[in-house]
């Protein structure tokens, strides 16, 4: 009796799954012909983000460049003679929420463009949304290769305006092993966080294909305060670098314990790092470390000062990096909503797919056929609590 | 009672409830749609939680933990049938019996999984198995997290999984528990369990082979929270340990408290508030989680004995009746 | 000394750092336990409030943040000052806390009690978590992101063959040790510890011997929190980052190191958290350290297997 009642819900499903396929196809239609807002309304802007929760640091960052670069260009008289708006959702952090935000902006509030996530594990939550109902979607700093795929496909409606978690990794790889002639590099990763995981994963292939040799791999997790049980036992192993690629959050208190525990060895790092908070925190135990970045803080280009001038009058501290690319994926789709032939989703999805040397905060940006940004990347080198530029990486 | 009444009657709800189910999700909006299904995969998760906790009196804290081996059970099933196509039927209803059986193979995974921790629970009791439960959860984070990523994804999780999940299926599901959790309580098995609840040591003097229906409980308890696992999988498309942490624990404890504990209206109601409560919320930004805690605490003093207490909604109707199965009439466990 | 047993030294070091703040955040919840047999889920969250307390304290007396210029007495002072205010703001905490959440439902099931802990804890996490509200005179809510903790005492690292170890682990020991002594004197010598363990063992009884058993839960609870405060700047000193989310970690270890230790002793969570922190230190530099949570939990579980009532809990008979 009891595996009879188990079957019969079964049997019924079969003959209702027909519908629920058709269903699902009469959304999509339904949903394009909407999309394009109604003309003199405020164009909206979706932003999906962790405003609370562990990552809610970076949401908040992300959500403040996001801000300032619609607010500069509402001063500019909008879009196509339209004010644009904002509308940001909490996640907090996770990908269910994400992907029920995501759902309620393209389909409630009907935003034209959907910006956002930070982490890449919540922008794959996003993308399927983003596809379904063809609204094109920026993220600024999903760093992993799958965020823009779909199995081998490019997803459509995805593009992103951050660096590759390969090129990254190989970059700083290549710039260990060629320029600083290192041999020997220990990786402390983030276990957690696909970001650092994803880092040290390619930085670590690169450097072994160059001839360079990692001497341990250990892992902490975000949230960590102490550090020292995995730099300890690093530091038997005598490396002449470490490779951290994490977030600023904890890399600040990572350096502090390795120089506590009288290891004296340079970190690395990628554009995780970037924050004033690094450096408040690390109280000098970063000198000499090297990380990349999209730009240089000495680095006179005027877009660069405006940039970081407005966000300190506006918020009071210097952006990190999740902020300045935060303004960038704005400026990136409002520049090609601009250019669309109308807002409707597949218009602005053709002109994004189309931008080219975008001048952004965070390099010349031209997106690739794979919806990837291509822009350079700079090595920097820490000096007196600030970055100074060392090296310009290219992409290949 | 027949056999054959007593399958009608396990089938009513279903056959009631499937066309309420296919009108809603022909014409309800996407967004609503989509949160009526996470206050169904709640549903799932709350009411199968209070097999554990209220039901029986034991202490659970890992229910993400279950509901982790059922999502990734039923992921990777579903990526390995990618490409298979039963041949003996149309394409959609072959994706339907697909996913039917992923979610059966996830629910067998969690109750494997539940059937490990349930295994502790013969020596532990109240606030130590609470942490061994726990622990269990952060376990299989933990695991999967350091597990390489070509397996099971490690931190970035599995993405690109169809997304199969309906209002029907969830639904189903959410129907299923109910049924399950009221047959349970009305039945020799459900006796047992409360006996344990009210008094370990005295169900034990009376024969209750506590140990055996404590182990069974936490295994249908994680079949069915494996089963909100590959529901909410293939909803979202995407899965990550950290989605399974234990504060998803905690919030479905404090769905089947907030509910009352043992009363399965409650858990079903206190799931949907809960669920379209915070929906409710969200225009309130970064103060809608402070409004949900004040909720919670405001709540609980108002109502400590839940909602609904241990009382249940068929209980009125079937007060109204003479006592026609006396057996099976009455209040689950009763007052404490 | 040969290198590993200069890494074994180093790792000992290590571990009895972390596993200090362990056991002080430990004592909250056991006592607690004790006294209610409630699990103070908000336990970790006052603990976080605690270095908030410290923080904001800390900027008060000295704004920039830095020792600048008063000697080694003048930071000595100070530190003492932020401390003191710190777990007397958390003591405030804890007993509102009990006052408003947990003393209303005292009669219903104690996993109604957990629900309201839940409760308060995410107030105090979200909380923390909001945008500073203009009108307070300082900035708070603190916001998400991390705050530096200002150095209190001038760093002093010393290399002993090798192992290296600071003032701040010196100290942070110091403290731990004489807050716990203290407070053994206190559960074990005063007439309040008296009457504590009296509620601990029945309440009801201890209710008609005439002790204030609500008032012994207070103090219990402003004791706990107090407890919390301390080890929260502890821990923020050495480790100089604070952030709305920085109880919940080291809570749910305390937890699980007042459980390991037998919950309800005060004894037990000291050892439980210093096993806790060795074996946590152990197991990430010696095994895998992606594994170390699944190792640490894999320890724990079978500690509780064969030994149901944690380290030093009491073996309770159950009767009919």
């Amino acid at each position: 009796m009891h595996r009879v009642r188990g079957l019969a819900p079964l049997a019924l499903l079969l003959a209702l799954a027909a519908c629920e396929k058709r269903k699902a196809a009469e959304d999509t239609v339904a949903s394009a012909a909407a999309s394009g807002p109604a003309a003199g309304a405020q164009i909206l802007i979706g932003h999906v983000a962790s405003l609370t929760g562990n990552e809610a640091t970076f949401g908040d960052s992300t959500d403040k460049g996001i801000r300032l670069a619609v607010d500069e260009q509402n001063a500019r008289g909008g879009i196509k003679g339209r004010q644009l708006a904002v509308k940001t959702y909490d996640d907090q952090g996770k990908q269910e929420e994400a992907s029920l935000v995501t759902t309620r902006l393209v389909v409630d509030d009907k935003v034209s463009v959907l910006l956002g996530e930070v982490a890449s594990k919540r922008s794959l939550a996003m993308a399927p949304i983003a596809d379904q109902y063809q609204v094109p979607m920026v993220t600024p700093s999903s760093t992993n290769p799958k965020v823009t795929k779909d199995g081998d496909k490019v997803r459509p409606y995805v593009f992103r305006v951050c660096y590759l978690d390969p090129f990254q990794g190989a970059a700083m790889a290549r710039f260990a092993r060629d320029t600083l002639k290192l041999k020997r590099v220990a990786v402390l990763r983030d276990v957690g966080n696909d970001y650092s995981v994803g880092l040290a994963d390619f930085f670590l292939s690169k450097f072994k294909e160059l001839g360079g040799e990692i001497v341990d791999d250990q892992s902490y997790k975000a949230g960590d305060s102490d550090f020292k049980a995995q730099l300890t036992a690093i530091k038997r192993k005598k490396p002449e670098a470490i490779f951290v690629p994490g977030y600023y959050t904890e890399v600040a208190l990572i350096a502090r314990q390795t120089r506590e525990l009288g290891l004296t060895v340079p970190l690395m790092g990628g554009d995780g790092w970037e924050s004033s908070k690094l450096f408040e925190i690390a109280r000098g135990a970063l000198e000499g470390s090297y990380f990349s970045n999209h730009y240089s803080p000495d680095d006179s280009g005027p877009r660069i000062v405006e940039f970081v001038k407005k966000f300190q009058a506006r918020y009071g501290g210097v952006p990190d990096s999740m902020a300045a690319l935060g303004y960038d994926a704005a400026r990136v789709a409002m520049e090609a909503m601009a250019r669309a032939r109308d807002l409707s989703g597949p218009a602005i999805r053709d002109a994004i797919a189309a931008t080219k040397g975008f001048a952004g905060v965070t390099g010349v940006i031209t997106l690739d056929a794979e919806h990837n940004a291509v822009k350079p990347l700079v090595v920097l080198k820490i000096e007196g609590n600030a970055g100074k530029y060392v090296a310009t990486v290219q992409p290949d | 009672m027949g056999r054959a009444v007593s399958l009608a009657r396990s089938l009513l709800p279903f056959l009631v409830a499937l066309p309420f189910l296919w009108a809603l999700q022909r014409w309800s909006p996407p967004y609503p749609t989509l949160v009526l299904r996470y206050v169904g995969i709640n549903i799932v998760l709350a009411v199968s939680l209070n097999v554990v906790n209220g039901f029986t009196g034991q202490f659970s804290l890992g229910h993400a933990g279950f509901m982790s081996v059922g999502a990734y059970a039923t992921a990777k099933t579903m990526l390995a049938l990618a490409d298979v196509q039963l041949a003996f039927l149309p394409e959609p209803a072959s994706d339907a019996v697909l996913f039917g059986f992923a979610l059966l193979v996830g629910m067998a995974a969690a109750s494997v999984a539940g059937l490990l921790v349930g295994l502790p629970s013969l020596r532990l009791r109240g606030d130590y198995l609470a942490i061994v439960t726990l622990g269990f959860g952060e376990i299989i984070r933990s695991v999967i997290q350091a597990t390489p990523p070509a397996f099971l994804g490690a931190s970035l999780g599995l993405s690109g999984l169809p997304l199969r999940t309906t209002l029907i299926w969830v639904g189903l599901g959410a129907v299923a528990v109910v049924v399950m959790a009221r047959r349970l309580a009305l039945s020799t098995q459900g006796r047992a369990l409360f006996a344990i609840r009210e008094d370990e040591v005295a169900a034990e003097a009376m024969g209750v082979d506590t140990t055996g229906y404590k182990v069974r409980a936490f295994v249908i308890s994680a079949a069915f929270a494996g089963l909100a696992g590959g529901l909410i999988a293939h909803s979202v498309g995407a899965i990550e340990p950290t989605s399974f942490d234990f504060k998803r624990s905690m919030e479905a404890v404090v769905m089947v408290v907030l509910g009352g504990l043992g009363s399965i209206t409650g858990s079903v109601v206190a799931a949907t508030v809960l669920t379209v409560g915070l929906e409710l919320l969200r225009e309130f930004q970064d103060y809608r989680m402070v409004a949900y805690a004040l909720m919670l605490v405001v709540l609980m003093l108002a109502r400590p004995q839940g909602l609904f207490g241990t009382a249940e909604l068929w209980d009125l109707w079937r007060r109204k009746r003479p006592a026609a199965s006396a057996a099976s009439a009455g209040p689950p466990g009763g007052a404490a | 000394m040969s290198d590993a047993l200069v890494e074994l030294l180093q790792h000992l070091v290590n571990g009895l750092s972390v596993g200090t703040i362990y056991a002080l955040i430990a004592l909250g919840y056991t006592m607690v336990y004790g006294v209610l047999k409630l699990i103070n889920f908000a336990h970790g969250d006052v603990y976080m409030v605690g270095a908030y307390a410290g923080f904001y304290l800390a900027d008060l007396l000295t704004p920039g943040g830095r020792a600048a210029g008063d000697g080694a007495a003048g930071a000595m002072l100070r530190a003492l000052v932020v401390t003191a205010g710190a777990m007397a703001i958390c003591g405030l905490l804890g007993y509102l806390i009990e006052r408003l959440a947990y003393r209303p439902l005292r009669g219903q099931a104690r996993i109604t009690s957990l629900i309201t802990a839940i409760g308060v804890s995410f107030l105090l996490e979200y909380g923390f978590q909001l945008q500073p509200w203009g009108f307070m005179p300082i900035p708070f809510p603190p916001g998400p992101s991390p705050r530096f903790f200002p150095e209190l005492v001038r760093r002093a690292d010393w290399s002993l063959g090798g192992v290296s170890i600071s003032n701040y682990d010196v100290i942070g020991l110091a403290v731990a040790l004489a807050l716990m002594l203290g407070l053994q004197f206190v559960v074990f010598r005063t007439r309040f510890g008296t009457a504590m363990r009296a509620v601990s063992f029945d309440p009801q009884v201890a209710g008609l011997m005439g002790i204030p058993v609500n008032r012994i839960i207070s103090w219990t609870f402003v004791l706990g929190s107090a407890l919390a405060a301390a080890a929260a700047i502890l821990n923020a000193v050495p480790r100089p980052q604070i952030n709305p989310l920085f109880g919940l970690m080291p809570g749910l270890k305390a937890f699980v190191a007042a459980v390991l230790g037998g919950i309800g002793s005060v004894p037990g969570a000291m050892v439980g958290g210093l096993v806790l922190g060795l074996a946590e230190e152990f197991v990430a530099a010696y095994t895998l350290s992606s594994l170390k949570d699944a190792i640490a939990f894999t320890v724990l579980i079978l500690v509780l297997l064969f030994r149901p009532e944690g380290l030093f809990g009491r073996v309770t008979v159950e009767k009919v």
